[in-house]
């Protein structure tokens, strides 16, 4: 056995559910070597090498990678495929992008966002949006795997493997070209990483008003979500959607406000260690999963936990 | 310019599902079917390029079982010209889909493709990048704006952390997200007028496609349930709860 990782960065930084994945690679039993694609993404390799229990890191800096352009990525990871038994990337927006393209090249099946490695060939990975769990076997002779993060403990930055160059040509498909980028900006903690989440819903009414969800935050240091009905009212920035469709969180803490709890939100946050409910309507189906509810009006109780904190 | 649409016929997104009692699979007898609702903003998309004058023909797609009528014909009925059944009654991997939707590309030769970025029962949100590998049409997937012009697509993509926004060259293969557009409903004349469009039925095996599951399913289980906790009284309770009792807060 031996399987790729290919590391997902953005904005010159390693996606931290790239550990993640190193991680739920390591399952397998192998080695495990890791693929940093991109333009100018030497130090992001250095990065990748210092994760624990990685073979070594294998870096393709060229033009033709530059924002993972799908097309391309995927072309060289097909190149690279033959070596291994197992190709595996995080279910983040670019992994997801690229590696059914992977698949497809390689003439196989692909099993999207694993929550856990039964064997090597044997994975579980959450249907209908996570009302029941599939356990999957692959009769593929290259596995290639998206990894649902918030399911694998990261590994260590405490290794230190090599970093080589790939000996694969570039190869440009010429049928894309980046334009540009809006990236929210915030020094709050990445939603899909952080360690408390406050997430308003459809009650909280406007976008001026969920600066109670935000002050809230701040206090916690904690990121901050949505409903999918908060971000269709246009509340907030789409990036905040948690749910089936939008982010899979698992924080330590899951703060729930105004939110009813639609089965489609409840997929993306169900697995959060403790989940607080705050609502006025006490028939709301997310005190259904909450350990602890608060049966009142958000405007009155968010105020009041902010200075209780 | 001729657009391609495909659509899934898919458990409707309001049913609460049921897991079979001998763990095979999810219970699907007797419960209520629907169009995929990223499917649906897919159509609706093709329809606004045909209301624009940019679409000329809309094809719609679907490969399902027989009852996947009703969703090409739902489609039909919001707008497009004709609809192609791929008939089968086993449920086919992505992979699959995509090699039977390649080979309907390949006759049909439309400039621009149109799907939904994830079908909501497997959740697998995988078609539309392998139509895209498998055909060498340009990708954009999770797409929440679209503009086409001069041979080219421009699509605003849904990224994590924001929007990402790249020029395809036409052909192209577009997956939606859920804020591209908000779907209409069906007309009752429309919905009448849908049922004289034309309609043809293949098998995969009319495009030679070896539709052979790559993936055994062993087994499908309900979820943990997780249990539903206390209610608090106050804020100050719940302050003391999660600082005492839980301790996720200091």
């Amino acid at each position: 056995m031996s399987i790729l990782v290919i590391a997902d960065h953005h904005n010159n930084e390693l996606i931290a559910a790239t550990a993640n994945t190193v991680a739920a690679a390591q399952l397998i039993g192998g080695e495990v070597d890791v693929l940093v694609a991109g333009q100018g993404c030497a130090a992001i390799a250095d990065e990748a090498a210092k994760l624990a229990g990685v073979n070594k890191v294998l870096l393709a800096d060229d033009a033709a990678y530059d924002h993972l352009l799908a097309e391309n990525v995927a072309l060289l990871v097909k190149e690279l495929a033959v070596n291994y038994s197992h190709v595996f990337a995080p279910a983040t927006s670019n992994g997801k992008n690229f590696m059914p393209r992977v698949a497809a090249l390689l003439d196989v099946a692909q099993i999207s966002e694993i929550t856990a490695v039964e064997s090597a060939d044997t994975f579980q990975r959450p249907i209908y949006a996570g009302n029941a769990i599939a356990t999957v076997q692959s009769t593929d002779a290259v596995k290639v795997i998206t990894v649902r993060p918030t399911s694998f403990d990261p590994v260590a930055a405490s290794g230190s493997a090599s970093v080589e160059p790939v000996s694969v040509t570039v190869q440009n498909a010429g049928v894309s070209e980046f334009v540009g980028e809006e990236l929210a900006q915030s020094d709050r903690p990445e939603l899909s990483a952080a360690r408390v989440v406050v997430s308003g819903g459809r009650g909280v009414g406007s976008s001026e008003n969920f600066s109670h969800i935000y002050q809230v935050a701040d206090k916690l240091g904690a990121a901050v979500g949505a409903s999918r009905a908060a971000v269709d009212a246009g509340f907030v920035p789409n990036d905040l959607q948690v749910g089936q469709t939008g982010k899979v969180v698992a924080p330590e803490l899951y703060i729930a406000v105004g939110i009813s709890g639609a089965i489609q939100h409840l997929a993306g946050m169900k697995d959060s260690k403790v989940i607080v409910a705050i609502n006025k309507d006490e028939e709301a189906p997310i005190f259904q999963v909450a350990d602890y509810g608060l049966v009142a009006d958000l405007f009155d109780a968010m105020p009041e936990l902010e200075g209780k904190l | 310019m001729k657009v391609l649409v495909a659509v899934k016929r898919v458990i409707d997104y309001n049913v609460k599902i049921r897991v079979k009692a001998d763990n095979s699979d999810v219970d699907l007898a007797n419960v209520k079917m629907a169009m995929n609702p990223f499917c649906e903003i897919a159509v609706e998309e093709a329809v606004r390029l045909k209301e624009k004058g940019i679409a000329s023909e809309i094809v719609a797609v679907s490969i399902g079982p027989k009852t996947a009528q009703e969703q090409l014909r739902t489609a039909m009925a919001l707008g497009a010209d004709r609809g192609i059944l791929v008939e089968t009654d086993e449920a086919l991997e992505s992979l699959a889909v995509a090699k039977l939707l390649s080979k309907v590309i390949e006759e049909e030769q439309p400039q621009l493709v149109l799907m939904g970025k994830q079908a909501i029962d497997t959740d697998n949100n995988q078609t539309t990048q392998m139509v895209s590998a498998l055909t060498g049409f340009a990708q954009g997937a999770f797409t929440s704006g679209l503009e086409v012009a001069d041979g080219q697509a421009k699509v605003t993509r849904e990224i994590d952390g924001g929007l990402q926004t790249l020029n395809l060259k036409l052909p192209a293969v577009i997956s939606a997200d859920l804020r591209l557009n908000e779907p209409r409903y069906a007309s009752l004349p429309n919905i009448m007028k849908a049922k004289r469009k034309p309609l043809d039925t293949k098998t995969p095996a009319d495009f030679g496609v070896d539709v052979a599951p790559r993936l055994k399913l062993l087994k499908v289980e309900a979820p943990a349930e997780r249990q539903a906790g206390i209610k608090v009284g106050s804020v100050d309770e719940l302050v003391d709860k999660l600082k005492n009792e839980a301790k996720v807060i200091s």
